[in-house]
């Protein structure tokens, strides 16, 4: 069941500079029970989906295109039904949880807080819940009293997923869930995620640059570059053999250990991250692209079908009888 | 690696911090051995809290060891100011975060003439465009004038690393150089210092959380737990035989790994109470799976300490990572491996 669908969303900042496009042009799906992966660097518009799904852009920000959650188009819909879906139907893990809590309150009181507004609990009732999320999460009744100070990163990062749990949503969207986490507390908050999403059937849009935790977490796996999303497929399948050649530049930032070909080679990508505010014509990626033909610089590439359920936008995976310019 | 006295050592290093009123004292380093020859990329990998930050800050003169000494080309250092100084240009410091590292008031050209002021140096114009363009900003005086904010993340981390080779040093230490870096410019400041490397000779301690800088570009690796190094190789032969189960279990969390996932439970420990015996025996899954008890050394485990692991003579044949664990200990010796 399509869970979440974006159909080509799009986003503009009004700046003091003129119009800024963050997202140009985004279609993606999300099922209930499947976990998306979108990547990308910063600047490419990613965090800007995660906060237009529930509507909490600025007022600068000026939004086309449809997103539809369980069919409904948030875009336009009435502010009572907003807010229901606010929380209880999807909610967001904010991209450093360190600094997200309330400093001064209880963390029992902040995960009870969304429930006593969002559904008919009492007191008592959302209180209990909470030290119930909590366990789930991994922690001790007692941290419900803790103060978030006292708390390590990975334990407020779980915090900040017993918080998102709390109204028992359909959707949850991960911006960076694990940046910033040692290796060993990463992988403890990731199992725990996949765990939640297998258990409960969920949806989960988790965001991140790091293509090696997204291959390993989702089903499918976007990479977006500028704006646009430049592939899209099985997360393995991008992760390991990706058509797009920003795609794959992302993955030769996680090396795999033990991979000859990674040894004392480590690859970057020459240039930097285009300004939004000035992308470059055609495929806004040529300038940084190592097989970059001629027509790329005034060809606008478009998604196209680049195997077994997979989109690239790039000219090397056009079908013949369209490659010629 | 041939010079026969290491460059940069650090010999039975601890660094004990005094806890305030009735706290107990925080041994962030505990006993460590550390060579660094001329030209070599070590990488100190271990997660927060295990003392990397503290070591590496040791082997920059910035914190004086409790025990133990620090030697540079052979000499102990005084950590007075004097000789500070010179020690000072040798061994410089990259931070890892360059938006922060910065003074975002401060040009280029200041940022990076900066060390050149300090030590009194002459040419200071040209020492900085050499250093500009080594990092790869070119032609250097189209940066001159550019202030941070101007610079893309991949550009700042590069002026950060030009302040540190205009003063020609032989060793940088650099604490996490990538990790505040979007993943694709990641590769070309690696690439830099390993090109620094082959170019000038420059040796470099690594500081790092993440296995896979260290493959990339280190020439030996270090696995620091609760202020103690636990494993110590080339990264071939760690990665293909983690000895010590703490290298098992980081490495099995990559997310490519071929091996199952040990997700070792509870929080990085606590330096102000180290365990007894092997320190990392209270989270250790070779302990509690019951496989140290069938090899005979459960009881060691938990109340025999370990041995520091001495720094390898840099001309000692290297077939095989150092370790220090008992369980590893009782298998080489049933196996034969030495």
């Amino acid at each position: 069941m399509t869970l979440l669908e974006l159909r080509d969303l799009s986003v503009t900042y009004t700046t003091e500079g003129g119009p800024v496009p963050a997202v140009r042009g985004v279609s993606l799906t999300v099922d209930a029970g499947q976990t998306l992966g979108l990547a990308g660097e910063s600047g490419c518009g990613k965090s800007t989906i995660a906060t237009s799904i529930l509507r909490l852009l600025p007022t600068s920000a000026k939004v086309d295109g449809q997103i539809l959650f369980q069919g409904d188009d948030v875009l336009t819909m009435k502010w009572g039904r907003l807010r229901a879906v606010r929380w209880a139907g999807a909610s967001i893990v904010f991209q450093g949880a360190l600094h997200s809590l309330n400093p001064v309150q209880r963390v029992g009181t902040q995960i009870a807080e969304p429930i006593l507004l969002h559904t008919t609990a009492g007191k008592d009732k959302a209180r209990e819940r909470a030290v119930e999320l909590l366990r789930q999460v991994g922690l001790t009744a007692a941290r419900a009293d803790s103060y978030p100070h006292e708390l390590s990163g990975g334990q407020k990062q779980r915090v900040m997923i017993a918080m998102a749990l709390a109204c028992s949503p359909d959707l949850i969207i991960a911006d960076e869930p694990t940046t910033a986490l040692d290796v060993m507390i990463q992988a403890q908050v990731l199992n725990l995620i996949g765990d939640l999403v297998r258990e409960r059937g969920i949806g989960m849009i988790m965001i991140s640059h790091d293509l090696s935790v997204l291959s390993a977490t989702c089903q499918r796996l976007a990479v977006m570059y500028a704006g646009k999303i430049v592939e899209e497929g099985p997360a393995h399948q991008v992760f390991t053999d990706a058509r797009h050649p920003y795609a794959e530049a992302l993955s030769w930032a996680f090396p795999i250990i033990g991979d000859t070909k990674s040894r004392m080679r480590p690859r970057g990508l020459a240039g930097d991250p285009p300004d939004p505010a000035d992308v470059p014509s055609g495929c806004s990626f040529h300038p940084r692209c190592a097989v970059a033909q001629p027509q790329c610089a005034r060809r606008e590439m478009e998604l196209w079908p680049a195997g077994d359920s997979r989109l690239a936008a790039c000219v090397r995976v056009l079908p013949e009888s369209e490659a010629v310019a | 690696m041939s010079d026969a006295a290491p460059l940069l050592r650090a010999a039975d290093v601890e660094v004990r911090f005094e806890g305030r009123g009735r706290r107990a004292a925080a041994i962030a380093v505990d006993g460590v051995n550390l060579d660094i020859a001329a030209g070599e990329i070590v990488a100190l990998v271990g997660e927060s809290g295990c003392g990397k930050t503290t070591l590496a800050r040791t082997m920059l003169g910035l914190e004086r060891p409790t025990a133990g000494q620090v030697s540079f080309a052979g000499k102990p250092l005084t950590y007075r100011s004097a000789a500070m100084r010179v020690y000072r240009r040798l061994v410089q410091l990259v931070l890892q975060d360059p938006t922060g590292s910065l003074n975002p008031r401060h040009t280029v050209y200041e940022a990076v003439a900066e060390g050149v002021r300090i030590h009194h140096l002459d040419d200071e114009e040209a020492r900085v465009a050499e250093a500009l363009s080594r990092c790869g900003l070119r032609p250097p005086e189209r940066f001159f004038q550019r202030y941070p904010h101007e610079l893309s993340g991949g550009q700042r981390q590069r002026v950060v690393i030009a302040g540190a080779l205009v003063l020609q040093p032989q060793v940088l230490v650099a604490d996490e150089p990538v990790a505040s870096l979007d993943a694709s410019v990641r590769g070309e400041i690696l690439s830099l210092l390993l090109r620094l490397r082959d170019e000038l000779g420059l040796a470099a301690l690594v500081v790092t959380h993440d296995l896979g800088l260290a493959w990339n570009i280190a020439d030996r690796l270090a696995v620091m737990y609760l202020g103690r190094i636990v494993e110590v190789g080339t990264p071939e032969q760690v990665f293909a035989d983690p000895r010590h189960p703490y290298t098992r279990a980081l490495m099995s969390v990559l997310p490519e790994s071929p091996i199952d996932p040990i997700v070792l439970t509870g929080e990085p420990p606590d330096a102000t109470r180290i365990p007894a015996g092997c320190r990392f025996h209270p989270r250790c899954p070779e302990l509690a799976s019951g496989a140290a008890a069938a090899a005979g050394v459960a009881e060691a485990c938990t109340g025999t300490a370990l041995p520091m692991l001495p720094a390898r003579p840099a001309t000692e044949a290297a077939d095989q990572a150092q370790v220090s664990c008992h369980l590893a200990d009782a298998l080489s010796e049933t196996t034969g491996r030495t």
